[in-house]
């Protein structure tokens, strides 16, 4: 094993599938001379050259579209936005072209493109940088959404996206790429729409993705001290969502909790809250509880911030809540 | 370019009939509420299409355009039983009839689409071009819109790239003076759509997209031009339809005289008055080739009308490349 950053787990990522198959490019702003906005792709452009490693102009709907309308003559496009928020203005082409060219060709054209970059909030932003839209592409048929929390399921996921002929969302986080994780020294990959138990426990299951799912990490050691044991599962892919690892875990402790980072109304907590009340009713001992950011766009300020956005308080807060403690 | 010929007239002229016929049955099994959705027909436009498959390569170039987009496959080779199925929904049809009058598309054939979304098809059509630019291919990818499409912002990004990067990649816009029911003019400030090519230094003119021999004159420099290397070229093709936009409009916006004024320069009897003027064929001949116009609509009706519907498992097969795609269950 070795310890790299999660830049550098992308960065491996892309670079060893980019030399498996000729075919992948990269795409994005900031991509090429200046080593990517978050230094992901650091070296690419010295390694592949300027026609696989490619600086955009800042125009995310054209070169959304680009990428999109180069698998239909053979090419595997990896497309970075800065971030996930700025894919707004070209979520057409990933909503009406990228999820549904297969679908409306009867088969005959597959859309292999991996979109990726940063979601949710990273520090200060304010409103339009701090958003996460994992539930508005996992709403749609046609992608598969990725959300990856440590160096080793970033490496080993991403590799899988790449290979895969589905378009896929990856989302990343800017507060994640410094974080240090340990990763096996040869090739490996870790299959799309697999959970992963971060933490065994007997009391109340706690299910998250991405960077959020530390603050959970924090909440069960606290627990812990008071004879709570928590148990993690790391959801890693949104969409497909791995339903059974939910459903076993919660046979298990018959209590749920969900934190994740984003709106209230409609999100993935939401979905999984209903898959369990109609899969696991009876297991249930308590309702279940989801933790999510506010309802309002993202304050600036640090005092509103910290009221805006889950922590490990609110964790302990709900695990306590559905133990009837 | 290859001359124009004799057969070249002969063929435009039977071609051209055929689309036009096509889409009047179309409209015809609308009304019995045999086809359904929406339904945009290309009467009146056919020169921009006969004259830019006489430019094209057929073997490797491409087209991608919007959702008037029956009788493009059809020119490019596509068996128009099929296309008539696909309109009827049944499991014959170029999509299976996952698709409809919006979406035709023919992998087969070198026709991407068959686009819902006004305008996006152009960074589509740039990125086939790019990939066809990586690989080395030499093929040239015709990206159509309408005039509804450049005010799109979707143009403007895609004209920048492509010209930066030098795609192989002509976009034509098919101006037939209406968005829907606002005309050109009532869409921006000016109405030579052509000169938003000027400020990308795209090359770019227009063209009397009512002849086409002027049209396949004009997409011949430019697709040579791609295929060369030197990039995109933003033709404007001035053309008319003579139907509304879809099958529900009232067309209150203009006037019949108008319609009228332009079926006097109707690209069909163009080219069949040169084929009389120059005795290429005899009114005999043209009547032979009206009967096996209507003959071959008429088979391909029937042909629509006695395919099976397809499979319900269709809906699931179709949307993924993976096979065992865990879909949520949507009713009980």
């Amino acid at each position: 094993m070795k310890t790299i950053q999660f830049r550098e787990a992308v960065c491996e990522a892309m670079s060893e599938e980019m030399r498996a198959d000729d075919s992948i490019y990269l795409m994005g702003e900031e991509v090429a001379e200046y080593n990517g906005a978050y230094k992901a792709s650091k070296g690419m452009l010295d390694e592949f050259g300027p026609k696989r490693v490619i600086d955009t102009p800042i125009a995310e709907l054209g070169f959304a579209g680009i990428g999109v309308g180069s698998t239909m003559t053979g090419c595997r496009p990896i497309v970075e936005f800065m971030t996930f928020n700025f894919a707004l203005v070209g979520i057409d082409q990933i909503i009406n072209n990228a999820a549904k060219i297969r679908q409306m060709s009867g088969g005959q054209f597959k859309c292999p493109i991996v979109f990726r970059g940063p979601t949710a909030s990273a520090g200060q932003l304010a409103a339009t940088h701090s958003q996460a839209f994992e539930s508005w592409f996992a709403n749609t048929p046609g992608l598969k959404v990725i959300v990856p929390s440590n160096p080793y399921d970033a490496k080993g996921l991403l590799k899988s996206a790449i290979r895969d002929d589905d378009p896929v969302i990856f989302m990343e986080s800017e507060q994640m790429y410094g974080d240090k994780g340990e990763v096996p020294e040869g090739e490996y990959v870790i299959p799309i729409g697999v959970a992963d138990i971060k933490r065994e426990g007997t009391d109340v299951t706690i299910v998250s993705f991405g960077k959020i799912i530390k603050e959970a990490y924090k909440a069960a050691e606290e627990l812990e001290k008071e004879g709570i044991s928590c148990e993690i599962i790391d959801l890693r892919t949104v969409r497909p969502m791995d339903h059974d690892a939910i459903l076993n875990s919660v046979k298990k402790t018959n209590r749920l909790v969900i934190l994740e980072e984003a709106w209230p109304f409609g999100n993935v907590a939401t979905e999984i809250t209903y898959q369990v009340q109609s899969k696991a009713f009876d297991y249930l001992d308590a309702p279940i509880v989801k933790i999510n950011t506010a309802d309002t766009p993202a304050p600036y300020s640090p005092v509103l911030l910290e009221e805006w956005l889950p922590n490990s308080n609110d964790v302990i807060k709900a695990v306590k809540k559905v133990m009837y403690k | 370019m290859q001359k124009i010929t004799k057969e070249v007239y002969l063929n435009w002229y039977e071609d051209m009939l055929f689309w036009r016929k096509f889409e009047d049955k179309l409209a015809a099994v609308y009304i019995q509420q045999k086809v359904r959705g929406f339904l945009h027909l290309y009467n009146g436009q056919e020169a921009v299409l006969a004259g830019a498959l006489h430019a094209m390569d057929l073997s490797k170039d491409k087209m991608i355009t919007a959702y008037r987009n029956h009788v493009q496959p059809i020119g490019m080779g596509v068996d128009p039983k099929r296309v008539m199925a696909e309109l009827y929904g049944k499991a014959t049809g170029t999509s299976q009839g996952l698709g409809g009058s919006m979406h035709i598309f023919s992998k087969e054939h070198g026709f991407y689409g068959g686009h819902g979304i006004v305008g996006g098809q152009i960074p589509l059509g740039a990125g086939m071009a790019f990939g066809d630019k990586y690989h080395e291919t030499g093929a040239v990818t015709l990206c159509y819109m309408g005039d509804g499409a450049v005010r799109q912002g979707s143009l403007h990004e895609t004209f920048n790239m492509a010209m930066n990067w030098k795609l192989p990649v002509v976009f034509v816009c098919e101006n037939n003076g209406y968005a829907m029911g606002t005309s050109v003019e009532r869409t921006a400030n000016h109405t030579d759509i052509w000169k938003l090519g000027l400020g990308y230094e795209m090359p770019c003119g227009p063209v009397d997209g009512m002849n086409p021999v002027k049209v396949a004159e004009a997409m011949h420099e430019a697709i040579e031009r791609a295929r060369r290397g030197d990039g995109p070229t933003f033709l404007e093709m001035k053309t008319y339809r003579y139907r509304g936009h879809s099958m529900s409009d009232a067309q209150h916006y203009r006037t019949k005289d108008e319609v009228e004024e332009y079926k006097k320069i109707d690209p069909i009897n163009q080219v069949k008055d040169i084929i009389l003027e120059k005795k290429y064929a005899t009114e005999a001949d043209i009547k032979k080739i009206d009967k096996r116009v209507k003959d071959l609509v008429s088979e391909c009706e029937k042909f629509a009308e006695e395919s099976p519907w397809p499979e319900k498992s269709l809906m699931y097969d179709a949307v993924y490349e993976q096979e065992d795609y865990p879909f949520l269950q949507h009713k009980l």
